[in-house]
């Protein structure tokens, strides 16, 4: 029987983290993230957890250590935020190319410059690119669930792919919340003893992570991509087997009141609870609106994102971070994701809640209100965001 | 023990060879000897992680490899924190008795580029941390790798592709840093120097450091014929003129307890070192002599430090 408690996210992750039987956590700590590394140091240290716990002094050591720990066989768990995950950038990459199986959570917050300690998915889309399967979380109990199932997931020999866990930076890492934690005996149950068959062992000697020339480097690439495109399979699967223990249910793209509506806004991460409410305010008043958010970022989930929004006649995405010259990077993956079908809605996209600007349920209104007008009217705007003053968008 | 040994004077070599043979290193190249004498000194338990350098191309061509015993690479800057990683997750996976208890020996290896510069951070790091490893540092004093790049372990007033010498320039204009005392200086157990001029020399230093509890460092001299323009042949002999000539002391630092480990009879002109290599070739006899002061001023430090903390 599963037990419900309080918990902060970031302590939900450090349950999930034990529960999972974890070997060896490796982290450096930054806002908004410590309270993670803290609380697993604490169950260390106080016996609740046998882990090595690595204090190491950088991000980039965070997450090495963790590739060093995992090639010889122990389950790994690092957890950073924005500077840190630009820090371990190279280590990131090598980490999926690698294959090397393991869980970090990332609590979602801005980059510098100006420096800031607040949330957005700056730090996130910088690794759009770098392998790693990456899924967000709205809430406490989803911060615990993706966790222990990023470790399933990852360690299926038919993936062998690293798990990104996003959670925003204090909106939800530092929020308390009612969540249910599960008996260890039902986590077990999901979650099999890592068993890693390349472990380095004198007994049977194996070379990770040779020199690949250009006779052999495209081939381990597209193997790679191939990896990462049909890990979708095991990612359901996953969350099939997990709905099947816990009662718990999850889908590469979360829809709320979606099904008929012709206006979709879509969001990541623990925006989605806001806009839910701004949503049902709108259908009260009988308007035709309807919520989808991208619950798996990579791989793209484009058959289950083109089919949540066929129906529809707008989209309207809402980015929280910049890529410079070009404007919402998860703007620009939607309508990209789109373009070959032969019917679809007309794709606006908004930018808001940058360096944690509030995004409270007006600011939604206004996003949907002001995408439908796009829709409809275009914009005369070199760029769409959510309350920014200054002349300085009027294109 | 090894299982399969040869006796050579009175030492007892493992007879087995952990780097394979059809390798990719230069003709000559000194790291290559010395990554072989590394392994046969330690046998077959043990891991590797490598940084990225000479040492880690030339020995992995995909899909071959040269490693008989369990090797990996991820970057260059985190040989140290890689295996951090890597001794954490044996020490606990034994503990929790997931796999057998066993003695594996945790090796962490870079050239000087990765040891001194960029990854410098993370050794220290790992060092403090107290891992119970050997960090082994092959230092060709350059970044050779990528093209004879001067690193801060290159000697002073040697010409490397980005401190040439010219017209307006002797070169290197900093003098090499002191790796080994920096280790040292972390408290660890164990810190020598080597060069595989001196194998088993070599190998005694580095069974001791694979034996002893917590952290180790090894810094090798490894002579490099291309980096240097030494004729290939010649590579056993320059590294023990680095050695003659106090240019490179062999010594250890066990506990904080000094001692010098090959001590020449007769200290032979630095010039005599110098002169083989092309990379010092357009020296003026002044300032080779200034290179002479420095190493009379830092042989007699060593000297001093092994006066007042001897070892028993
Ligand atoms: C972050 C990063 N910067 C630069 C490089 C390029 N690089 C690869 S090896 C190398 C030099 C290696 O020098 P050293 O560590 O002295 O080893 P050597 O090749 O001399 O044995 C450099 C600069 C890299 N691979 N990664
Ligand atoms: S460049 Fe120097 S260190 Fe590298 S393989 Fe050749 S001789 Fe050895
Ligand atoms: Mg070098």
């Amino acid at each position: 029987m599963s037990k419900r408690v309080a918990l902060e996210a970031s302590h939900a992750v450090a349950e999930a983290v034990k529960m999972s039987d974890v070997d060896v956590i490796s982290a450096y700590p930054i806002t908004p993230q410590t309270h993670i590394p803290e609380r697993l140091a604490e169950m260390v240290a106080n016996g609740e957890l046998q882990a090595n716990y690595i204090p190491v002094e950088s991000e980039h050591s965070a997450l090495s250590a963790c590739l060093g720990s995992v090639a010889v066989g122990a389950r790994s768990f690092t957890t950073t935020a924005s500077q840190g995950l630009e820090l371990m950038h190279e280590v990131v990459y090598c980490g999926a190319s690698m294959r090397f199986p393991m869980v970090m959570v990332v609590c979602n917050r801005s980059l510098s410059a100006p420096i800031s300690v607040w949330g957005d998915h700056s730090d996130v889309m910088s690794c759009r690119d770098t392998g790693w399967i990456q899924v967000f979380c709205e809430n406490s109990q989803e911060a615990f669930d993706l966790t222990v199932w990023g470790y399933r997931v990852a360690e299926d020999l038919k993936v062998m792919i690293p798990v990104m866990v996003n959670l925003d930076g204090f909106t939800l890492s530092h929020v308390t919340e009612p969540m249910f934690l599960p008996e260890q005996s039902e986590v077990d149950k999901f979650l099999p003893v890592f068993n890693y068959p390349y472990a380095l062992n004198p007994d049977k000697p194996m070379t990770h992570g040779g020199l690949g020339q250009p006779d052999i480097y495209t081939e381990a690439k597209v193997a790679q991509e191939i990896a990462l495109r049909k890990s979708k399979s095991v990612i359901i699967q996953g969350w099939k087997e997990f709905g099947d223990i816990f009662g718990r249910h999850y889908s590469p793209v979360e829809q709320y009141r979606a099904e008929d509506a012709k206006t979709l806004l879509l969001t990541m991460g623990s925006y989605s609870e806001t806009a839910k409410v701004m949503i049902d305010e709108r259908r009260a008043r009988g308007e035709s609106v309807g919520l989808i958010s991208l619950r798996l970022w990579r791989p793209f989930p484009y058959e289950e994102f083109r089919k949540a929004v066929s129906g529809a006649e707008t989209l309207i995405v809402f980015d929280r971070s910049i890529s410079f010259g070009m404007g919402g990077p998860v703007f620009s993956e939607a309508k990209s994701a789109l373009y070959s079908e032969a019917s679809r809605p007309k794709v606006v996209g908004i930018i808001g809640g940058l360096g944690g600007r509030d995004m409270a349920v007006k600011d939604f209104e206004y996003v949907l209100d002001r995408g439908k007008e796009i829709a409809e009217q275009g914009s005369d705007r070199m760029i769409e965001v959510v309350g920014v003053r200054g002349e300085m968008i009027k294109a | 023990m090894a299982e399969n040994t040869v006796k050579i004077g009175k030492n007892l070599v493992d007879a087995e060879e952990y780097l394979a043979e059809g390798h990719n290193f230069c003709t000559g190249c000194a790291e290559a000897l010395a990554i072989r004498l590394v392994c046969k000194a330690v046998g077959k338990n043990m891991i590797i992680n490598m940084a990225t350098g000479c040492d880690e191309v030339c020995t992995t061509p995909l899909p071959v490899t040269s490693w008989r015993v369990p090797w990996m690479h991820t970057l260059f800057e985190n040989a140290a924190a890689t295996m951090s990683g890597g001794e954490a997750g044996l020490k606990i996976l034994m503990e929790k008795g997931k796999i057998p208890q066993r003695d594996i020996k945790c090796f962490a290896m870079g050239g000087d580029g990765a040891t001194t510069d960029i990854g410098f951070q993370a050794l220290s790091g790992a060092l403090e941390r107290g891992h119970d490893f050997v960090y082994v540092c092959w230092d060709n004093e350059a970044y050779m790798n990528t093209g004879i790049q001067r690193s801060s372990s290159t000697p002073y007033g040697s010409s490397t592709t980005t401190a040439p010498a010219g017209k307006v320039s002797i070169g290197q204009k900093t003098q090499k840093k002191n790796m080994v005392e920096i280790a040292a200086a972390h408290g660890i157990p164990y810190t020598a120097t080597a060069c595989p001029s001196y194998p088993f020399d070599l190998m005694n230093k580095v069974k001791k450091a694979a034996d002893m509890k917590g952290p180790a460092y090894i810094h090798i001299l490894a002579v490099c014929p291309t980096g240097w323009r030494t004729a290939s042949n010649k590579s056993i002999e320059i590294g023990r003129l680095a050695v003659e000539t106090g240019f490179f002391p062999l010594y250890e630092v066990e506990y904080g307890k000094y001692k010098m480990t090959v001590t020449p009879k007769k200290m032979k002109p630095v010039s005599e070192y110098l002169k083989p290599q092309g990379r010092f070739r357009h020296l003026t006899e002044e300032e080779t002599e200034q290179i002479q002061m420095k190493v009379n001023a830092n042989y007699a430090r060593l000297q001093k430090m092994i006066e007042c903390f001897p070892a028993a």
